[in-house]
């Protein structure tokens, strides 16, 4: 019964017709046959996109291990010692680099969070009509904007007038984290149950109480997350740093010095330039500590988005 | 601040409103209507002052002859254009690594977003959707320390060398000799850099495709891979064009990686194993060395650049919008 009309009405041009009684049956097989492997496919293509990102994790483990060990004389040297300065000498550290990394990297955070989460606010309180769509539409196209030209553009703007260093960087990293910040900070401040707001604007309060005192509180998980992903991501910016931080060669404190700042990913470009096996080390013990900062703060992120669990 | 006369003391519980609260509202939507504001602001100070700062060079070049030239040839003057500014070599790179990024990505997205929502097991779903978005949270300047170390020596050129040597080989396209760094190095590593946002948006829109219709057509006696290319493929066809978009705008952008690999060299040659250069390989690669005169020259392939990915990712977002935002970390 139900075998027939698996085949007779349902091929056209291209199916063949069957050949025998018993085709239905062998005609299923082939189809589930096919199914299957079709499944086998799919999983060895996942296996192969997994695959980069085991040996990106293995090899920075494996090299900067290498160099960590004897050469640069242990994890503790490489986070408290500069750079020598010849690149062909052995030990040595990032200390300048890492500092000047958190130095950019925090206060470009200081610079944006608060800027990005007001930003979603408006999306999501006030946001109605035209203007708001294209606030929304160009905060998604600004998350595409080539890191590198966001460099040039500071360099551009500002560079020009105030040379380089850790306050240039940081405008360039912020300009980054924005549009990453309120696009997660608007999806989470959507999920917070109309309810809630009903509830607060029931009691009498103002907009402004009803945001800070209620919504915010109850999107807080989710808005740290997604702060911290966007801080992740600027750390791990070398591009547009190359343009604004120039680099330095020493531990550099000053909010502009119009000197440079360092950074690890600029250390790291210039180490591993170098035809000297003791840079090159030194960038892959850089590497290593990259992949340690941004991705524990990434999975950090995630865990405390789990925990709050608003989300659907 | 003291209250204003006119209004009575707090009630029990400190709810009613006073004169300090009138202004509270409107001060706080301005507030929040300038920070909204700012994103159009940034983006429009920073293409205005590039546009402005790269004028000399456009003006001498014009728009045209800057962007078909095929001779950058740099001067070294502080206040005039004494060089030539051809992009079209570093534009004409740009395109071709792209290309080969996506080739490579598109299909290796679409099978993984399959896999991860229709093959694999519900349990295993969520961390391997998670493992591909990690791929995109690591730093460029990581990736372009293994790609120089081991993928280029272990992965690119065996392959590369591989396809010269069989009868591909004499296609213009796969010509050799293979050079170690070259736009297929330097693609293949884009691909793996882009899979992560290719993926995201094609698995959220292919989870969209409602739950009826699949049901409907395991129903008739669909197989899996009948339901896939049936029901899933034509209803998700929308976002994974979206999805590539965004991954075209991304390798169009990406620097560090293409910059350690492509190989800086402005022939421009059918073959994908030659050396060539980007738009962003150039701007990182000469910077540090540039005369006043030629950092116009890169503030000008920084506009030109900008345009491309403005106008990729502008249409991406109009396409992937129709179909619902996207919260994967990799397409943030």
């Amino acid at each position: 019964m139900t075998t027939d009309t698996i085949t007779a009405p349902e091929s056209p041009a291209g199916g063949e017709p069957p050949r025998s009684v018993h085709e239905p049956e062998a005609n299923a097989r082939r189809r589930r046959r096919k199914s299957q492997l079709v499944s086998a496919v799919l999983l060895g293509a996942m296996a192969l996109a997994a695959a980069p990102l085991v040996i990106i994790l293995w090899q920075v483990t494996v090299q900067a291990a290498d160099a960590l060990g004897p050469t640069l004389g242990g994890i503790w040297s490489f986070l408290t010692e500069v750079e020598p300065l010849s690149y062909r000498e052995r030990g040595g550290g990032y200390a300048h680099g890492i500092f000047g990394t958190l130095y950019m990297t925090g206060l470009a955070a200081v610079m944006s969070i608060p800027l990005g989460i007001a930003a979603a606010i408006y999306l999501v309180d006030q946001g109605r009509g035209l203007f708001a769509k294209t606030v929304r539409l160009f905060t998604d196209v600004m998350t595409g904007v080539p890191s590198i030209f966001v460099g040039l553009a500071v360099y551009a703007i500002l560079v020009t007038g105030l040379r380089f260093g850790t306050f240039v960087g940081a405008v360039a990293l912020s300009i980054i984290m924005l549009p990453i910040i309120v696009r997660t900070a608007e999806e989470m401040l959507h999920l917070v149950p109309p309810d809630l707001r009903a509830a607060s604007a029931g009691l009498g309060a103002r907009q402004w109480q009803t945001t800070f005192k209620v919504v915010l509180p109850a999107a807080g998980p989710g808005l740290i997350t997604g702060s911290m992903l966007a801080v992740a991501r600027a750390a791990g910016e070398t591009a547009p740093l190359i343009l604004t931080a120039f680099g330095a060669r020493t531990i550099v404190t000053a909010f502009q010095g119009g000197n440079g700042q360092a950074d690890v990913g600029i250390l790291m470009t210039d180490g591993m330039s170098q035809p000297f096996e003791e840079g090159i080390e030194r960038a892959w013990a850089g590497g290593l500590m990259l992949v340690v900062i941004v991705l524990s703060l990434t999975v950090i992120a995630r865990l405390i988005n789990q925990r709050s669990q608003i989300d659907t | 601040m003291s209250a204003p006369t006119d209004t009575p003391p707090s009630s029990p519980g400190g709810l009613r409103g006073n004169g300090r609260g009138r202004w509270g509202d409107p001060v706080f939507r301005w507030v929040t209507l300038l920070a909204g504001a700012s994103v159009l602001v940034i983006l429009g100070v920073m293409m205005g002052r590039t546009s402005w700062a790269s004028l000399p060079v456009f003006q001498s070049e014009g728009v045209w002859g800057f962007l078909t030239g095929d001779l950058w040839s740099t001067g070294q003057s502080r206040s005039e254009v004494t060089g030539d500014y051809g992009a079209l070599p570093f534009i004409y790179g740009t395109i071709k690594v792209s290309i080969i990024a996506i080739v490579i990505a598109v299909p290796m997205a679409v099978a993984i977003a399959l896999f991860i929502n229709e093959v694999a097991p519900a349990w295993l779903r969520k961390p391997l959707a998670y493992l591909t978005d990690t791929l995109a949270m690591v730093p460029s300047i990581v990736i372009a320390i293994v790609a120089v170390f081991w993928f280029i020596p272990n992965v690119t050129d065996p392959i590369a060398r591989f396809l010269v040597d069989t009868p591909l080989g004499w296609l213009p396209l796969f010509e050799g000799p293979a050079q170690r760094l070259s736009y297929w190095s330097a693609g293949l590593m884009l691909s793996i850099m882009i899979l992560p946002i290719i993926t995201a948006v094609t698995r959220e829109t292919f989870a969209k495709t409602p739950a009826d219709e699949k049901n409907a057509a395991y129903a008739m006696g669909a197989t899996r891979w009948e339901v896939m290319r049936g029901v899933i493929l034509p209803r998700g066809f929308p976002g994974l064009v979206g999805g590539t978009m965004l991954g075209v705008g991304r390798a169009l952008g990406e620097t560090i990686v293409v910059a350690f690999t492509v190989g800086s060299s402005q022939r421009m040659d059918s073959s994908v194993f030659f050396g060539g250069d980007t738009i962003t390989a150039v701007i990182f690669n000469t910077y540090a060395t540039a005369s006043p005169e030629a950092i116009w020259g890169l503030l000008a392939l920084g506009v030109t650049l900008f345009v491309m990915t403005t106008i990729v990712n502008v249409l991406a977002r109009l396409i992937v919008m129709r179909s619902g935002r996207v919260a994967g970390d990799a397409a943030v």
